[in-house]
């Protein structure tokens, strides 16, 4: 400011006549004639229509299978899972269900929970990140946000602590295929790698250790609810014990509704009688029936699926293409209407 | 600038007790003594500080300040919440961010307008030592009261000085005001009582500081003899000393009690009538946000009685136990409040703050507003209220150097009864012809006067009688103003004629005599013919002057063309050299300064050879009529006839004044003594002098009067109609006469020019009965012009007498009821209370937007009691840009001002007020819908730092350059149809219901961007962070493509910023996504948007959700311009033409809208009737029939006062070719 006063010559404070500075820089205003407006509208609709019948199309070859194993059939260990005290108890059913029409292309395996709410604020807090991606200090001593589940009875920090890790979904399946003319197979599911890659090898880490996993966690507790320790989750294999369990990495993704399921396993296509997928005909999931959830007036299910190159089966995408595609269409038919009473006679332009 | 100081330690001089006027003593006996013992060490100091903090108390008196606002205060309560583990719904350290952010940008704003400050503080005080004489140089800030200081030609002065010695023999010392107040007319400053610095032992006694730059009192006592000055004898700090070698005195007011620093006010804080509408605004939206989380809380209580038992995922407490579910819904209630704590717009009031800042900045660049004469920008002095200029319906005017030049042009005047005319610009090549045959026929004849232009350097012979002669010479001396040659050290006149001083000028002077020339020219008591050329006026020198008005300045200019040259003037002296070429020199005995009480000045004179002691008086004909002696019949037909001159120059719109003159007598001596002990008086000082003045001039003889014209500025007709057809009022309050303001009132279209001619009542409304039985007639009137559906369209004229009876409390309601029916309203002789009581009145009364516009001390009280005040810096000084909110140099530049920047200042800011709490609504109800699936429990489902960033990065720059730059109509177009501008006053963009639909909107939008990700990714194996990230991009989107269906016009910058936020967002979240492993405990959305953004799903639930979203807002947009065009909308229609079209367009436009004027029944605003009606205080002007007015097209209409000065005065119209001189 004070140049401009000191700056000498008749005109010295004379304003820039520079475009951007007399607001007269060239500008486009789009005016809504009806030419623009209607083919927006036009092509808008049509576009949606086109989208809407493709994914229609796509979901149309996409099976989903769901299979509730709550009460029915597992009467016997919903019961039993009603008393903590049979908590340490081993209780197995049996779920049976039948594959109409064959599951061509790769075949997921999911654990459903019904009104399982891990998005509440707190419970969704209740764990260390810090602890879960390996550091030491973190393991000894746990984020305040895992209270009350940061250490045990004994002041033991718990390994992983929080709520999250303490409620892991800890039912296990086995899925059996009854051929029509043979013995009963189990179905070969990979329960690896079902979780983000980004999890398993940056998110995830156990603590350092040069000796075994054990020492590694030397001086911490399991969590309450867990029936084994969290190095010895897998005893199948050991390099799947930890924090970088792949099931406990899913179960630590919390879901976003109290209604959603998880990923267990996929079907293994190595094997020569489902290298196309899984068959149809009669199976049944065994059940290692741990997990209570009359508390909460839930419900556990299992859901087979196939997916397509926009997730799984959804029919909700195609369906609002469709309807909005409808609705832009019906408002460009009424906006047509009123510009050919109203707006006809050139004053009236259309905006 | 340099400063000395006399440190010589000298005599002494008694320290005053501390009685409550300011006692100042002298320093110099106390130079080696401690600060304590110093006399005048209570005084202020001279360093000046404006800035207000240091560089250690910033932080905590900036912070103090800013926690005084209350919505600072409730956001630290909400991130202080967040740190209570049960409620918080944050990283509680996170949640401090945005406040910190909004605080530190507050801070820098802050610190950078004190820094500011701090550089022109330093710029002030730091000078260059100098040493000289006895005088030691210091430094500004070092100077203290009471200090003798000596300051040189073209030195600033340092500080408030009472001037006691001055190197002029006169004891004048003259200072420049230009940096005070703009007038760039030498002030002439005297010493009073002179002295020296070493002897100096009295004790100065003067009233308490204060701002008042004209008026200072105060006396000097020394040996218990009292001596009065005023301010003719301060120098005022940050003048320029002028004319004059040195000047020293005892400094008085130091540093901030000088009275410049008193007048430096602070910009004003206005708020504006957008911005308190805005806050119930805000308050629906706590009001919104409360039952937000009422819902909320209430929710979460429902949704805890379902469970039977205690599921797995529930906390139990540190004890284990579970929270009762009353406390656990107040807990949800608090978290709530944090949560969605943004639909209260946090930044908002910072945004605004930017976007004023850029608004201000545009309407400062424009180069329209630019004035070339004065290398004067528009200035902004209120720096937030840009947007009321949108809003205004009323204006309020004054006349005089605001729809007027103020540059004086003497036009007539009335000698002895006669009247002459003096055209100022008569076509040369004519009139010397005519000058020549006429010179024959027309000498001798008295009503021809010697008026000629000095540039010719022929002569003529007239004859003149005595009073003529006296009249020139009282226009000449009665006035103070200064000669100073035209050189750029301002020296003043020299003059070689002073060493003549006192010789009595003779014919044997150097002047031509052609025809017998008589001695002593001055005495002129008998008739004799005067013989002069032009060549000798021109002088040795050329004299310029440096008059405190304009009116002064043209009559000395016009005694110049006649050939009274004012050569000198000084206190004690004043020279004029009269045609003959010899030259008077009167001895000054006193000059009644004017005063707007008495409306007239005198100067007391003694004639160098009668030396009888003359008084000649001017002043307004009220003031001087009734003063006039009443003893000859033969001067009461004088003073009749030149009352009648008067009225007749005063309805030409000149400006008049009457020029009187008395021999006084032997009691001058009496008078004298009075009037010296008034002078020194402290208490009522004014009111003695008023009188003492008062008692002088009496029993005057009547010289004649002048008129004066004061020319229109340029477009103000024009400027007035354009106002008028955007729906503004405007009203002109002036002090001038009635006759005058009706007829600058015609000129300027203010009034109809029909009505010209019609008489037009002098009010004489005596008492408030008679001005109530007026009121309630008028009123009860105004109906019967209502014959037709069209609307009575009168104007108002009224007095200033009637106005102070009407603004009494009983009569205000029909006073304003009046003026809501009045076209046009016109008060004259107004006082400048009266101005702002007028404006203060209509404005609580109506509740309308209120704009005031003037250009002098009168009108500072009108500026400030407006809602927007507008100061001219024209010929009278700055006081009134001062006191302003905006500066201009010329009327017409309000056309732009208010029609363009107004306009567009106005639709910016609500536009983007709206577009604001629309965001904030859209964005938090996003997290709301997420808590009826998460049991009410307060989870986002968007990372919090995204949603800082969303706010803070992604989505504010849009809607400030929205702010900022968006432009409904050009400017052209916006200059061509002013009815476009009525949509502000009506608050058109800033409606409550524009409020509630974005608020729909917002929910409706918000709904979408929730439920469509919600049901696409419904019964899947999505987690919370994904899901949030098409919720969060979706948002952006429509968020952004929200704004793009509201800008009109799309620049460059538009461009840039509106693309670069999208870049932003997704550069931002996936660096974010990449790095934050664990930085962010417990929320964590590693990779979640990278994951998103390999999903096709991603990009189909976007478009999907956008489409949806903006839907119903587009369809309602096209719907809207089809159905029910705004006149907007065809306004930018026009402005997308092309020109040749565009033009086509806007006569078509012009066409229709005159088409609706000639049809009442078409348009009621512009219907237009006619009759008179009549009443002694209330004159109503009213417009003819619609039958007048048929014409579609624009019927440009003449300026009626050529034609009104042949039929008023029709036999002067021979002689206005031949008489004109340039002045």
């Amino acid at each position: 400011m004070a140049k401009n006063q000191v700056g000498a010559g008749p005109f010295a404070r004379r304003p820039d006549n520079s475009a951007f500075k007399q607001q007269r820089l060239p500008a486009w205003s789009p005016s809504l004639t009806p030419h623009t407006v209607l083919s927006v509208f036009y092509g808008l609709s049509l576009i949606c229509v086109l989208l809407g019948i493709w994914l229609l199309i796509t979901v149309q070859n996409t099976y989903q299978l769901k299979v509730d194993y709550t009460n029915g059939s597992c009467k016997k260990c919903f019961e039993m899972r009603k008393y903590p005290a049979n908590a340490t108890k081993n209780c197995i059913c049996t779920a049976n269900f039948k594959v109409p029409k064959a599951f061509l292309g790769d075949v997921f395996f999911y654990y459903g929970l019904i009104n399982f709410h891990q998005n509440l604020r707190r419970y969704m807090d209740s764990r260390d990140d810090a602890q879960l991606v390996g550091r030491k200090k973190s393991l000894k001593f746990p984020s305040t946000y895992c209270k009350p589940f940061a250490y045990d009875e004994n002041g033991l920090p718990i390994a992983p602590c929080g709520a999250v890790a303490n409620s892991k979904f800890n039912d296990s399946f086995r899925l059996v295929y009854h051929q029509l003319d043979g013995p009963a197979v189990t179905v070969p599911l990979h329960r690896r790698g079902i979780t983000w890659y980004t999890d398993k090898n940056i998110k995830f880490h156990n603590p350092p250790t040069n000796t075994t996993l054990q020492e590694a966690f030397q001086g911490t507790a399991q969590p309450l609810y867990w029936q084994r320790p969290v190095y010895d989750l897998d005893p199948e294999d050991p390099n799947n014990n930890g924090f970088i369990n792949d099931d406990l990495i899913v179960w630590m993704r919390e879901a976003a509704f109290p209604n959603f399921k998880k990923l267990y396993g996929i079907l293994n296509r190595a094997h020569a009688l489902f290298s196309h997928g899984l068959p149809a005909g009669n199976y049944s999931i065994i059940i290692t029936y741990n997990f209570p959830v009359q508390y909460f007036q839930g419900k556990k299910e299992v859901v087979v699926s196939t997916v397509t190159w926009f997730g799984g089966q959804n029919y909700f995408l195609p369906i609002a293409y469709l309807v909005s595609s409808g609705m832009t269409f019906i408002a460009a038919i009424v906006l047509t209407v009123i510009h050919v009473k109203v707006g006809r006679d050139g004053k009236n332009m259309e905006e | 600038a340099r400063t000395q100081v006399r440190t010589d330690p000298s005599e002494t001089s008694c320290p005053g007790s501390p009685p409550s006027p300011p006692t100042v003593v002298s320093n110099l006996p106390y130079e080696d003594q401690r600060p304590r013992n110093q006399p005048n060490r209570r005084y202020a100091g001279n360093a000046v500080k404006t800035n207000k903090y240091t560089l250690w108390s910033f932080l905590p008196i900036n912070l103090c300040e800013q926690f005084r606002r209350l919505a600072n205060i409730y956001f630290v309560g909400i991130a202080a919440l967040n740190f209570i583990p049960e409620v918080n719904a944050f990283q509680p350290q996170v949640a401090l961010i945005p406040i910190c952010v909004i605080l530190t940008l507050t801070a820098i704003k802050d610190a950078w307008e004190d820094f500011r400050r701090y550089q022109s503080d330093r710029d002030a005080c730091l000078s260059h030592p100098r040493s000289q004489h006895g005088f030691v140089e210091r430094r500004w800030k070092d100077i203290q009261v009471g200090d003798f200081v000596q300051v040189l030609a073209n030195d600033i002065i340092p500080a408030d000085i009472l001037l006691l010695h001055a190197s002029d023999p006169n004891g004048v010392c003259h200072m420049e005001t230009a940096n005070l107040d703009g007038e760039t007319n030498l002030k002439q400053r005297r010493v009073k009582s002179p002295f020296d610095p070493l002897s100096f032992n009295a004790t100065v006694i003067c009233e308490k500081p204060n701002n008042n730059l004209n008026h200072f009192k105060g006396f000097l006592e020394k040996d218990q003899i009292k001596i009065g000055f005023g301010i003719e004898s301060l120098l005022l700090r940050g003048c320029t000393v002028r004319n004059t070698a040195a000047a020293s005195g005892i400094v008085v007011y130091a540093g901030h009690d000088t009275k410049s620093m008193l007048n430096n006010n602070r910009p004003r804080y206005k708020r504006s009538r957008v911005e308190s509408k805005m806050n119930k605004e805000v308050l629906c939206c706590v009001f919104l946000l409360f039952c937000m989380c009422l819902i909320g809380a209430v929710g979460h209580v429902i949704w805890l009685k379902t469970f039977s038992s205690v599921p797995i995922y529930f906390i139990p407490d540190s004890d284990g136990n579970e929270t009762p579910s009353v406390v656990a819904g107040v807990y949800r209630f608090l978290t709530m409040i944090i949560l969605l704590q943004v639909i209260i717009p946090i930044s908002l009031y910072l945004s605004i703050e930017l976007v004023k800042m850029g608004q201000v900045f545009f309407i400062t660049q424009d180069i329209d507003l630019y004035d070339k004469e004065k290398d004067m920008r528009m200035q902004c002095r209120a720096l937030n209220i840009t947007e009321d200029l949108g809003q205004i319906q009323y204006v309020f005017s004054d006349k005089t150097g605001t729809l007027t030049e103020n540059k004086m042009v003497f036009r007539r005047c009335t000698i002895m009864g006669t009247e002459y005319p003096h055209t100022e610009n008569g076509e040369s090549g004519k009139w010397v012809g005519q000058l020549w045959s006429h010179q024959d026929t027309t000498v001798g004849r008295d009503n021809i006067l010697p008026c000629l232009p000095l540039r010719c350097g022929m002569h003529i012979t007239v004859y003149h009688g005595a009073t003529h002669l006296e009249f020139f010479l009282a226009l000449a001396i009665c006035n103070t103003v200064v000669v100073s040659t035209e050189t750029a050290q301002r020296q003043r006149v020299r003059d070689p004629v002073q060493s003549t001083l006192y010789d009595i000028p003779t014919s044997s002077s150097s002047v031509v005599s052609e025809d017998e020339v008589q001695g002593t020219p001055c005495k002129g008591h008998t008739r004799r013919r005067q013989t002069w050329t032009a060549s000798s006026l021109a002088g040795p020198k050329e004299v310029h002057y440096e008059a405190q008005s304009p009116d002064e300045a043209a009559l000395v200019h016009a005694a110049k063309a006649y050939g009274f040259t004012l050569l000198e003037r000084t206190p004690s002296h004043v020279s004029v050299r009269l045609p003959s070429g010899t030259t008077l020199t009167y001895e000054v005995l006193d000059v009644l300064t004017f005063d707007s009480v008495r409306s007239r000045m005198s100067i007391i004179v003694r004639h160098p050879h009668t030396k009888e002691i003359i008084l000649y008086t001017k002043g307004a004909d009220s003031g001087i009529m009734e003063r006039l002696s009443q003893m000859k019949s033969e001067s009461r037909v004088i003073a009749n006839k030149t009352q009648k001159h008067l009225d007749m120059y005063a309805n030409d719109g000149l400006r008049t004044l009457c020029f009187t003159r008395k021999v006084q007598e032997f009691n001058y001596y009496d008078w004298l003594v009075l009037r010296q002990g008034a002078m020194a008086a402290i208490d009522r000082k004014d009111e003695l002098v008023r009188k003492t003045a008062a008692d002088m001039e009496t029993n005057l003889t009547l010289l004649g009067a002048t008129g004066i014209e004061d020319r229109l500025q340029e477009n103000v007709p024009e400027t007035i109609q354009a106002l008028r057809e955007a729906g503004i009022q405007v009203c002109v309050l002036t002090g001038d006469k009635l006759e005058t303001a009706v007829n600058i009132a015609y000129s300027c279209k203010l009034l109809d020019h029909k009505l010209v001619g019609k008489p037009v009542c002098k009010p004489v409304c005596v008492s408030q009965e008679v001005c109530k039985n007026m009121l309630s007639g008028t009123l009860a009137q105004l109906p019967l012009y209502d014959t037709q559906e069209a609307k009575v369209s009168v104007g108002l004229v009224i007095d200033g007498r009637t106005l102070g009876l009407l603004l009494d409390s009983d009569l205000q309601e029909g006073f304003v009821q009046l003026c809501t029916h009045c076209r046009a309203i016109l008060c004259c002789r107004t006082t400048p209370l009266q101005k702002s009581r007028v404006v203060t009145l209509l404005r609580s009364k109506l509740g309308v937007m209120t704009l005031a516009i003037g250009d002098g001390a009168n009108d500072v009280n009108m500026i400030q009691a407006a809602d927007v005040g507008v100061g001219i810096s024209g010929q009278e000084g700055m006081q009134a840009v001062m006191a302003s909110d905006f500066a201009i140099s010329r009327f017409k530049h309000l056309k732009k001002l208010l029609l363009v920047h107004g306009h567009w200042c106005y639709n910016r800011l609500a536009n983007m007020i709206i577009y604001f709490f629309y965001k904030n609504v859209a964005y938090v109800n996003l997290l709301f819908w997420y808590q009826f699936f998460c049991g009410f429990s307060g989870t986002a489902m968007i990372d919090y730092w995204f949603m800082i960033f969303f706010n803070l990065f992604f989505t504010s720059a849009p809607p400030i350059m929205f702010g900022i730059m968006d432009r409904e109509v050009s400017a052209a177009v916006l200059l061509q149809l002013p009815e476009l501008y009525r949509r502000g006053q009506h608050e058109g963009g800033y409606r409550r219901s524009t409020f509630w639909i974005a608020i729909a909107d917002a929910f409706y939008q918000s709904l979408v961007c929730f439920f469509v990700p919600y049901w696409t990714y419904k019964g899947s194996d999505i987690d919370i962070f994904t899901l949030g990230t098409p919720m969060n991009t979706a948002s952006l989107f429509t968020i952004i493509f929200h704004l793009a269906i509201e800008i009109k016009s799309w620049t460059v910058v538009h461009w840039v910023i509106m693309v670069g936020s999208v870049v932003v967002y997704f550069v931002v979240t996936l660096a974010f996504c990449a790095m934050c492993v664990s930085c962010n405990p417990p929320s964590d959305p590693y990779w979640t948007m990278q994951e998103q953004m390999s999903d096709p799903m991603f990009y189909l639930v976007c478009i999907l959700t956008t489409v949806v979203a903006l839907l119903p807002r587009y369809t309602l947009h096209a719907l809207r311009g089809t159905l029910v065009p705004s006149d907007h909308l065809r306004a930018r229609q026009i402005d997308n033409m092309p020109p040749h079209h565009r033009d086509l367009w806007l006569q078509e436009w012009k066409k229709l809208k005159d088409l609706c004027a000639s049809y009442p029944s078409l348009s009621s605003s512009t219907a237009q009737r006619y009759s008179t009606a009549q009443s002694p205080s209330l004159t109503l002007v009213q417009d003819p029939s619609p039958a007048l007015a048929q014409s579609p097209s624009l019927t440009p209409v003449q300026d009626p006062s050529p034609s009104l000065v042949q039929s008023l005065n029709p036999k002067l119209a021979p002689n206005q070719g031949l008489n004109s001189a340039a002045l």
